[in-house]
């Protein structure tokens, strides 16, 4: 993968990144450390959060569909980061409705010349070039091509390598790597000054030390990050004055407001450059292969199978028993009888010294419910994990990677038999399994165990809390004044991104359509009306009525597939085919770490059966009891689903922590995204 | 007719207050209602049908305007007004025939007239076709014979043969009346018998093993498929339970009672399921003349699931529910919003309310609307009593029930 890659950015210097680039949230670091440090000071308080490796993923397919999209946004970027550094309304955005094509951002006609022509020649369009290359860092493949290199070429501090960098770039790349970066990257518009493609080459340079730090332990991390960081200072007071020397007028201004721009989350990201051997790297270059027979997903448990089904039980902590009336298409999920489960479990606590108690009350609030959606329990799981961790020895004679992944095992089938596990919380298990398996043997059991911890305490922080951030910055570009936006059900970025939407000053009113049996819309309304948002509420069979009224639908998503589905909350696809049906965009907000490689067509074959009896229930309706007693009917089921698939056609666009990309380039994300996973 | 007023202003409230809903119950209110009104009406010699029908707008133009959206009281009063004008046709050619103006070419109208009485549902609605092939010249016609004969010397003088004109024309008076109601006796029997009449189809409709998706309760949609259970077919049925009125969960238990393998899914889940039915049957609240339909809220939903799965999507409904209006923007105009309290808790949500004081306008909306309308591309097929048809046919279908001159139920400012 890596050969076939590289080349093909030698030949093919246009290649563009997968999905729109916001223009806010699209921050090179590099340009903020070029900008004189009280510019840095004005940035808002996410920008000190570290996000080392959140955005390596090469995907360099070209969009055809989002060619002048990403032209113009660029460009409007550039003109809303010229014109203040107050939040811009964002006037249009081209989705769904193509008929016209407005450029996000507000338009400064001095600049509008430049957007005539966006693909330009390589050495004149440093600035897009330099965006994208922030993004979604085509450095990773640089970095291990290049920046092995680069990195033994020049083994000193990054100050003086950055410096270098610098002065390469602003010669347009007299150094044949940074020539090269710059013309597989670059696409977009021209005239733009030349100490932005200094930023640029300096800025891939820190992208290009991203892979390398996984190979470090914590602590060497942390010393040369230290060192980095006093480094790059100096770096930055260097490259704040080379500009202003270099380049007059308006770009101090652009720059500025840029800085002003709350956005680049991972502006002191990872700075880490330790020398990388050789050696190292071709390990990192075959994981791919190898892994991809391992990584084709299980063929997940069918409970129809009565044989496996037994074999499961008898290992089974909770106590389980099969609901008798159950539907017949269903047979392949489990469904077992919900209350009988917690107390058994509750008395089982002081037999169950193998589970770890942060463990035992997780998973038992997975079981009564108290911890929901995608995200909190994927942090509670992980939290719990962490606990379980720092509580661990390793028994005698025996080996902490070994002994500790079986033990993670029956946590996490623990897990399982409290709630089917979800998707996301399937990728962070395996992200965990991978870093404890790649532990270098010569640690020792405290350096590992502290490894592991700051391992999950940096997944929980870049892949949901940075990811969401990015994402809400993503999303709050698509939000214009007088929108309508339309959400189902409650998903906590998708409420990030109203919350910060009318932080922003944006005007706008939310739909919030919820659905039995559990109405968690209902919490998420009361949230937002609590903060003043003007909020419309309504449930799902009203969809079609309210959609006239809505410009925008936000939705969440448990994972996206790699055929572009959308796995979401049962209902999602409704929602989105009645939207589809009225032509209003369908915008997903999902991290990309709830992607999977899995494939799924319709809801039936996985999904999650929920509780049957609180269906026969509704709640304030109280002479509702037609169906009580409704399990002693063996005529009468009550189905009680909690996911459901909603065909990528139905979807406008994937709004992920890599930007927003059509539900077609899923797969491509899928792809890079693994690669990088097994790094991290 | 005091009596008849009280009676009408009582119907109007209950309109108005929602205590009657329901096509069903509405419709046949509406048609009882009106038969009173008809034979509570003051005959005068001249113009009896005139006089009628004026009677009938008056009170159908109450009834209508007490709750628009209930649209089949405007399809009973276009019924009765209909029933009136075909009477009083039919009662004028013979009159004609009888006076010896008539041509042999009457004799059709003739054996109308006679058989009438006896006439089933579906043969009165033959009478009605074939009658109305050229529905405004026909009502043109049926208006000016009537209109004609009114100069000539009123019966009133009462001569004592039978066979002399006035008598005769005395003998008409009364028989349009008694004939009008007899009509409408058959109309009321008809709503209430065209459950019966559209499951009889079922059986042409559900194979064995078929599964089939429904949303919330309509009594059609019930009877359908238990008659399809009686005739020994075995087969599936998911009923979405139909938010906000959960009336799936009566109907689930309905059809269990019968020994139908039912299955209670969630709105939220219908089309996750949808992949897996083979046929959408559902009820209507009204069908209109451009193949339409307004029905419960959530169908639309189903539909437009549907149509992505190419699952059929059948409307059952009586022909009192057959609109002749065309929809214009339904899904506003024609429709009802619920209280909020089928969806929110006030007591959870007052607090949120204070939020609200601010700026005049309420931050918190809550929106529950009662209907929802298909488009006539989302429904593969409309079984009615008279039959299965297209969408695109119903507004033949329609015009066989109504006049062109009755679409605007009004009293002209003359009268």
């Amino acid at each position: 993968m890596e050969l076939r890659r590289a080349p093909r950015t030698v030949i093919d210097p246009k290649v563009r990144q997968v999905g729109f680039i916001t223009p806010g949230a699209t921050l090179p670091p590099a340009r903020s450390h070029s900008v004189p440090t009280d510019a840095c000071s004005t940035s808002p308080p996410a920008l000190d959060v570290s996000l080392p490796g959140s955005s390596i993923s090469p995907v360099m397919i070209p969009p055809p569909r989002h060619a002048s999209a990403d032209g113009l946004s660029s460009l409007a970027r550039s003109a809303a980061t010229a014109a203040a550094p107050v939040p811009v309304p964002v006037p249009a955005s081209h989705l769904r409705r193509d008929t016209v094509q407005i450029p996000v951002g507000s338009y400064n006609p001095s600049e509008t010349l430049l957007g005539s022509s966006p693909m330009m020649s390589p050495s004149s369009g440093l600035d897009a070039g330099s965006e994208f290359s922030n993004e979604v860092p085509t450095s990773t493949w640089l970095g291990r091509r290049g920046s092995g290199k680069f990195a033994s070429s020049f083994p000193a501090t990054s100050g003086e390598m950055m410096a270098m960098k610098t002065t390469g770039g602003g010669g347009g790349g007299s150094t044949p790597k940074s020539s090269l970066t710059t013309a597989s990257v670059v696409k977009a518009l021209p005239g733009v000054s030349e100490k932005d493609g200094g930023a640029l080459i300096e800025m891939q340079n820190e992208g290009t030390s991203k892979p390398q730090k996984q190979k470090t332990s914590k602590a060497e991390r942390r010393a040369i990050q230290e060192a980095q960081r006093a480094a790059k200072a100096a770096a930055k007071e260097a490259g704040g004055v080379k500009p202003s020397a270099s380049s007059g007028g308006a770009v101090p201004a652009l720059k500025q407001g840029k800085v002003a721009k709350p956005s680049s989350q991972r502006k002191d990201g990872p700075q880490v450059t330790a020398p990388v051997t050789s050696s190292e790297k071709k390990v990192v270059d075959r994981l791919p292969e190898k892994d991809r027979k391992k990584d084709v997903p299980h063929p997940r448990m069918q409970f129809d199978d009565k044989h496996r089904v037994e074999k499961a039980k008898r290992r089974a902590v909770v106590n389980q028993s099969e609901a008798r009336s159950r539907v017949e298409l269903f047979r392949h999920l489990p469904q077992y009888i919900r209350g009988t489960q917690l107390p058994d479990l509750e008395s089982k606590f002081f037999q169950l010294d193998p589970i770890h108690p942060s463990v035992y009350k997780v998973g038992l609030q997975y079981l009564s419910g108290d911890i929901s959606g995608g995200n909190a329990r994927c942090i509670a799981m992980l939290l719990a994990f962490k606990e379980a961790i720092k509580d661990y020895s390793t028994p005698p004679e025996k080996a902490l990677v070994r002994d500790l992944t079986a033990k993670i095992g029956s946590y996490v089938s623990f897990f399982i038999e409290c709630r089917p596990l979800s998707i996301s919380m399937g990728n962070a298990i395996k992200f965990l399994k991978s870093r404890i398996a790649k532990l270098p043997h010569t640690l020792s059991e405290s350096e590992a165990k502290s490894s592991l911890q700051s391992d999950i305490d940096r997944f929980i922080n870049e892949k949901i809390v940075i990811a969401d951030k990015v994402i809400v910055r993503h999303a709050v570009t698509k939000i214009r004044d007088g929108d309508v936006l339309l959400t189902y059900g409650s998903s906590s970025v998708v409420e990030m991104i109203f919350l910060y939407a009318l932080e922003l000053g944006k005007h706008f009113r939310v739909v919030v359509v919820d659905s039995r049996p559990k109405l968690d819309g209902q919490a998420l309304l009361c949230r937002l009306v609590a903060k003043g948002l003007n909020c419309t509420y309504t449930h799902i069979n009203a969809i079609s009525y309210i959609m006239h009224e809505v410009t925008r639908v936000f939705l969440g998503a448990s994972s996206v597939l790699s055929n572009g589905t959308v796995y979401s909350r049962v209902g999602t696809a409704c929602v989105a085919m009645a939207a589809h049906a009225f032509q209003v965009p369908v915008l997903v907000c999902c991290e990309a770490y709830k992607f999977h490689e899995r494939v799924q067509l319709d809801s039936i074959c996985s999904n999650e059966l929920g509780d049957p009896d609180v269906i026969s229930k509704v709640p304030g309706w109280k002479d509702l009891n037609h169906l009580d007693n409704w399990a002693d009917n063996e005529n009468l089921q009550l189905l009680n689903l909690t996911y459901d698939a909603t065909p990528s056609d139905y979807v406008s666009m994937i709004i992920t922590d890599y930007g927003m990309l059509p539900p077609t380039s899923v797969p491509v994300l899928v792809r890079e995204y693994r690669r990088e996973h097994l790094w991290i | 007719m005091p009596d008849v007023q009280a009676l009408v202003n009582d119907f109007v409230l209950k309109l108005k207050r929602r205590k009657i809903e329901g096509s069903h119950a509405s419709a046949r209110h509406t048609a009882e209602l009106l038969r009173s009104v008809i034979s509570h009406q003051r005959m005068r010699q001249t113009n009896q049908a005139g006089a009628l029908i004026d009677a009938v707008k008056a009170v159908g133009e109450q009834l209508i305007a007490a709750n628009p959206v209930e649209l089949a009281v405007g399809n009973i009063v276009r019924r009765v007004l209909h029933i009136i004008r075909e009477e009083d046709l039919s009662s004028t050619a013979t009159a004609i025939e009888g006076l010896g103006l008539s041509a042999g070419s009457d004799d059709d109208d003739e054996g109308q007239y006679e058989d009438r009485p006896a006439l089933s549902a579906a043969a009165l609605a033959a009478a009605a076709r074939s009658t109305l092939r050229a529905p405004s010249l026909q009502t043109l016609l049926g208006d000016i014979p009537g209109s004609a004969v009114t100069p000539q010397p009123p019966s009133s003088w009462g001569d004592s043969e039978g066979k002399s004109k006035s008598a005769d024309k005395n003998l008409r008076s009364r028989k349009l009346k008694h004939d009008v109601i007899e009509a409408i006796n058959e109309l009321i029997q008809d709503i209430d018998t065209c459950h019966e009449q559209v499951s009889e189809q079922a059986v042409e409709h559900i194979h064995q093993n078929e599964v089939i998706l429904t949303l919330g309760r309509s009594r059609t949609v019930k009877e359908f498929l238990c008659a399809a259970k009686e005739k020994n077919r075995s087969f599936r049925v998911f009923v979405a339970e139909g938010a906000p009125r959960y009336q799936g969960h009566v109907l689930a238990k309905e059809l269990v009672g019968k020994g139908i393998q039912t299955t209670v899914i969630t709105d939220s889940a219908v089309f996750a399921m949808i992949s897996r039915v083979n046929m959408v049957i559902v009820g209507a609240h009204a069908i209109m003349a451009n193949g339409g339909v307004v029905a419960p809220v959530g169908i639309n939903m189903v539909a437009l699931a549907a149509q992505r799965h190419a699952v059929p999507f059948v409307v059952v409904a009586g022909s009192h529910k057959l609109c002749p209006l065309y929809p214009h923007n339904s899904e506003v105009l024609l429709n009802d919003l619920k209280s909020p309290s089928d969806l929110v808790d006030f007591g959870e949500f007052s607090d949120c309310m204070d939020f609200g004081s601010h700026g005049g306008s309420p931050l918190l909306h809550v929106v529950n609307p009662a209907f929802d309308y298909v488009p006539p591309k989302l429904v593969s097929l409309f079984i009615t009593d008279t039959g299965g048809h297209n969408p695109s046919y119903m507004y033949r279908l329609i015009a066989d029930y109504y006049s062109a001159d009755d679409l605007v139920v009004k009293q002209r400012s003359t009268s």
